[in-house]
């Protein structure tokens, strides 16, 4: 799967995951952030598993058997990424400061993640991140509203209002989503070809 | 009580549609031209905010024009339409309520004769005459008011208002009114710092330039505002460039000729002033734009000339950025007709 | 920015709180109240001492929300520059003074769902203003005050009066300590945390936030750091073309400013930056005193805060 190229400076920018001395520890991953949250808890001191909780959204690949195997204190696997955000909304509100919280897999993953931790009062700032897998982008479409979800295409037609948007490296933590905007809008009748970048 | 608008020096125009906004002479000359020398690049050019220059745009802290009325006209439809041009983030009540007070005390400042404001302790009574407004209400209280305080005062004071909350050296677009911008987004931008929501700005990062700036409006303090301008052009008098509806406006800008540019195409200056906040410690950001059409630019032969000095200039990333592609060579070729090549005079002002 | 509004005021009431601590109030001469401000605001004020001006922050305790006056607590220091004994001896109510209109280098995250402030000695004054602010906006807040013994400790039974159980004193002479273990381990997602006082409780409020892993973005501090005296030394100015002496108890930028140049500042107390100048050219050695620069911009000497910072010898500057 793809690297990131650096870009303008709204658009993110993730790291390496390195454990804290926390009292706690949230993990979350989706498909191949399984094998960033191994790497992290290598590298970790003893009691590091027992005082966390790793939360997984299997993908391609399904790394639940190793993630298991780890012995965190918790370990929950959810179906998919918006079935997670409500309870990690939850797990956000239950916490107290002094909890670090890890974030890897691909940038939807983390974004939603990321956006449901602000919303508890955490600054974004607080969270470890790490990419790991797809490229596969959220855009929002700044006609409509409307988000269009695993995007890999440049440029894309929006999932709710059908416009074809340029899909742009601008990206908002809030919506956790990249701005797409109409890219024939001076000439309906162009078409530009669709292609795959974002794999 | 309040006097009919129709009685009062502000004109019945539109902004869209049938596009019958004009500039009088007057209103031409005290705008705020934005390029004093004959070409233009990105500088961090700030200055303090209070000269009160008579018969410009800079005479009073927040200006309003013979355009006041209808552009308020105009911002109500776009909220109409579309509610999330104006946002505040809830941590910015606080600071909707210094921008209240700023503006309302501004502007019965600066124009009694058409806006008053008197206050006992909380109490505040408010009158808007060209809008026909009348607001008693308690400062504070927004269940006193019609729309919360940003909201409320904004749709009564001309340009879009961003404003900013500074936390960790930094400055965060976590409010705004903004309806006559030069496409960019509120939904989108809010809750972005300084440099991620100047991202899509290409060559500045580089520059220095939003390190530089940033640290000057750090320190802008209460009672001293700071300003700068910034410029774009616009196809038609279209306050509402927004990217949402960039799919409804974008084609008007393949449809300048040589024979429509001197009237359809205009000049976008943006006076653009930063203020300190006192309760909230914000930052309030007034974008305020101004048109003048190409045929407006050749009533004062110093900016037609420098206008056209400028576009012929311009960097072509930058004028990829502003939009300018589809007609900078119909501008040149019409500016071209009433530039004479002689040196123009220091500054901006009208000569 | 350099160009500085003055307000000039009168000082209506001088207020001895304890043996150490005096509150200094001040109003407009017209009887109009003063600017609004936000809770953790400063002001600068403008002392002439003789031949030597001198401008020193203090942070205003008073209500953001009151300001028929601005009240600020001062305590005097014996082995300081002068500013609070100048203040302490010969300000009296009546006095005329020029102060700047407040700026803030402190402020509240107002963000937060929960304030968790840790006060030391003096460094209440802030808290002051923003637990009043608090008081009137709404918002969560848990103040921890350490003062050296019960006498000493300015405004306890104000703030008892206003946080009740929310207030915990600490007396040092009693040997009570602030368990920082307990407290940085039970807040609730979204506290900020706000440390103000000596330069030691700061910096060790900050390791224990460190060890437990709390993110720097919810930690918030203000040094009350004054520019020390010490001895005098030369400043060459060198795009005013001005050789400056700096006095003993003068600071370098005191010493600019009365040469008649204006420079930039906005905390007179090292922290902000505002204030940073290029060092050109040095004889001797510079002598950092600021909360700014970091370690490698201390070593490379190309840079110097002149608000808080000296030099032995002679420093040529930019300015």
């Amino acid at each position: 799967m793809g690297t990131i190229e650096p870009s303008i400076r709204s658009r993110p920018v993730y790291g390496t995951l390195a454990p804290t001395a926390a009292a706690a520890h949230l993990c979350i991953a989706d498909a191949a952030g399984a094998a960033a949250l191994l790497d992290l808890f290598a590298a970790a001191p003893a009691g590091f598993a027992d005082a966390a909780e790793i939360c997984y959204v299997p993908g391609e690949p399904d790394q639940s058997a190793a993630l298991q195997a780890l012995g965190a204190a918790r370990f929950h696997e959810s179906p998919s990424v918006f079935a997670l955000l409500p309870r990690l909304a939850r797990q956000f509100e239950r916490m107290s400061m002094g909890t670090q919280v890890y974030l890897a897999g691909s940038e939807s993953l983390i974004g939603l993640a990321m956006m449901t931790g602000m919303r508890a009062g955490l600054d974004y700032q607080a969270m470890q991140t790490e990419h790991r897998g797809t490229l596969a982008r959220r855009v929002q479409c700044v006609h409509c509203k409307g988000v269009t979800e695993r995007v890999t295409t440049q440029p894309v037609e929006c999932a709710h209002c059908g416009l074809l948007l340029l899909v742009r490296d601008h990206y908002s933590r809030r919506h956790a989503a990249f701005q797409g905007v109409n890219i024939n809008a001076e000439d309906p009748s162009e078409n530009p070809p669709m292609e795959e970048v974002f794999r | 009580m309040a006097t009919p608008a129709t009685a009062l020096p502000f004109r019945d125009e539109t902004f869209r549609d049938d596009f019958t906004f004009r500039n009088s002479p007057q209103t031409v000359r005290r705008a705020p031209f934005p390029f004093d020398k004959d070409s233009y690049m990105y500088a961090v050019n700030m200055e303090l905010h209070r000269d009160g220059r008579p018969d410009t745009a800079f005479e009073h802290p927040i200006d309003v024009d013979e355009h006041y009325v209808a552009e308020m006209r105009d911002r109500a439809l776009v909220l109409d339409e579309d509610p999330l041009r104006c946002q505040s983030l809830p941590h910015m009540e606080l600071a909707g309520w210094d921008t209240l007070e700023l503006l309302m005390t501004s502007k019965a400042a600066s124009y009694p004769e058409w806006f008053s404001l008197s206050r006992d302790g909380n109490a505040w009574h408010w009158i808007n005459r060209p809008m026909g407004i009348e607001q008693r209400f308690t400062f504070g209280d927004a269940t006193t008011l019609p729309y919360g305080p940003l909201e409320y005062i904004t749709r009564q004071a001309q340009g879009d208002f961003c404003v900013l909350d500074e936390r960790q050296g930094n400055l965060w677009m976590d409010a705004g009114m903004v309806t006559t911008q030069a496409d960019w987004s509120l939904d989108f931008d809010i809750g972005m710092n300084f440099f991620e929501w100047h991202a899509p700005v290409p060559l500045a990062h580089e520059l220095g330039i939003f390190e530089r700036a940033l640290k000057y409006l750090l320190a802008v303090q209460q009672a001293n505002p700071a300003r700068r301008l910034n410029w774009t052009m616009t196809v038609n008098p279209r306050l509402d460039t927004s990217p949402e509806n960039y799919h409804r406006w974008g084609p008007e800008n393949t449809h300048i000729t040589a024979e429509n540019v001197a009237d359809k195409l205009f000049l976008r200056i943006e006076l653009q002033s930063f203020w300190r906040l006192p309760r909230s410690n914000a930052i309030l950001f007034p974008i305020r734009c101004y048109f003048l059409s190409m045929r407006d630019l050749t009533t004062v032969p110093k900016w037609s000339a420098r206008m056209h000095r400028v576009l012929r200039s311009l960097p072509p990333e930058l004028a990829t950025y502003k939009g300018l592609d589809n007609f900078r060579d119909i501008a040149i070729d019409y500016l071209a007709g009433f530039d004479d090549g002689r040196a123009t005079s220091e500054g901006a002002f009208p000569d | 920015m350099s160009l500085h509004a003055g307000i000039d005021v009168e000082v209506t009431d001088v207020v001895e709180l304890n043996a150490l601590v005096k509150r200094f109030h001040f109003a407009r001469p017209d009887g109009q109240p003063l600017p609004a401000f936000s809770g953790g605001s400063h002001i600068v004020i403008e002392m002439q001492d003789g031949t030597l001006r001198r401008r020193t922050p203090y942070s205003l305790s008073s209500s953001p929300f009151d300001t028929r006056d601005y009240q600020v607590s001062i305590r005097r220091d014996d082995q300081g520059r002068g500013g609070s004994l100048y203040m302490h001896r010969g300000v009296v109510a009546g006095t005329r003074m020029r102060i700047s209109p407040p700026a803030n280098l402190f402020p509240l995250d107002q963000r937060a769902p929960r304030h968790l402030m840790l006060a030391g000695g003096i460094g209440i004054t802030p808290f002051m203003a923003q637990t009043a602010q608090l008081a009137l906006t709404g918002g969560e807040c848990e103040l921890h005050y350490g003062v050296r013994n019960r006498s000493l400790g300015a405004y306890l039974d104000e703030l008892s009066a206003r946080l009740g159980p929310r207030l915990h004193v600490y007396e040092d002479e009693a040997g009570e300590r602030m368990d920082l273990d307990r407290l940085l381990s039970s807040q609730p997602t979204g506290t900020h945390l706000y440390v103000c006082g000596p330069t030691p409780m700061i910096e060790a409020v900050l390791a224990k936030a460190a060890k437990h892993a709390w993110p720097a973005a919810h930690l918030h501090y203000e040094h009350f750091a004054k520019a020390p005296p010490g001895e005098p030394f030369t400043v060459r100015l060198q795009a005013s073309d001005r050789t400056v002496e700096v006095g003993a108890e003068q600071s370098m930028l005191e010493a600019i400013e009365a040469a008649g140049v204006e420079a930039p500042y906005l905390c007179r107390g090292g922290a902000c930056g505002q204030c940073e100048t290029r060092v050109l050219s040095l004889e001797g050695e510079l002598l950092h005193a600021d909360h700014w620069l970091d370690e490698k911009e201390r070593a490379a000497g190309e840079k110097i805060m002149p608000c808080v910072s000296r030099c032995r010898g002679t420093v040529v500057l930019e300015r």
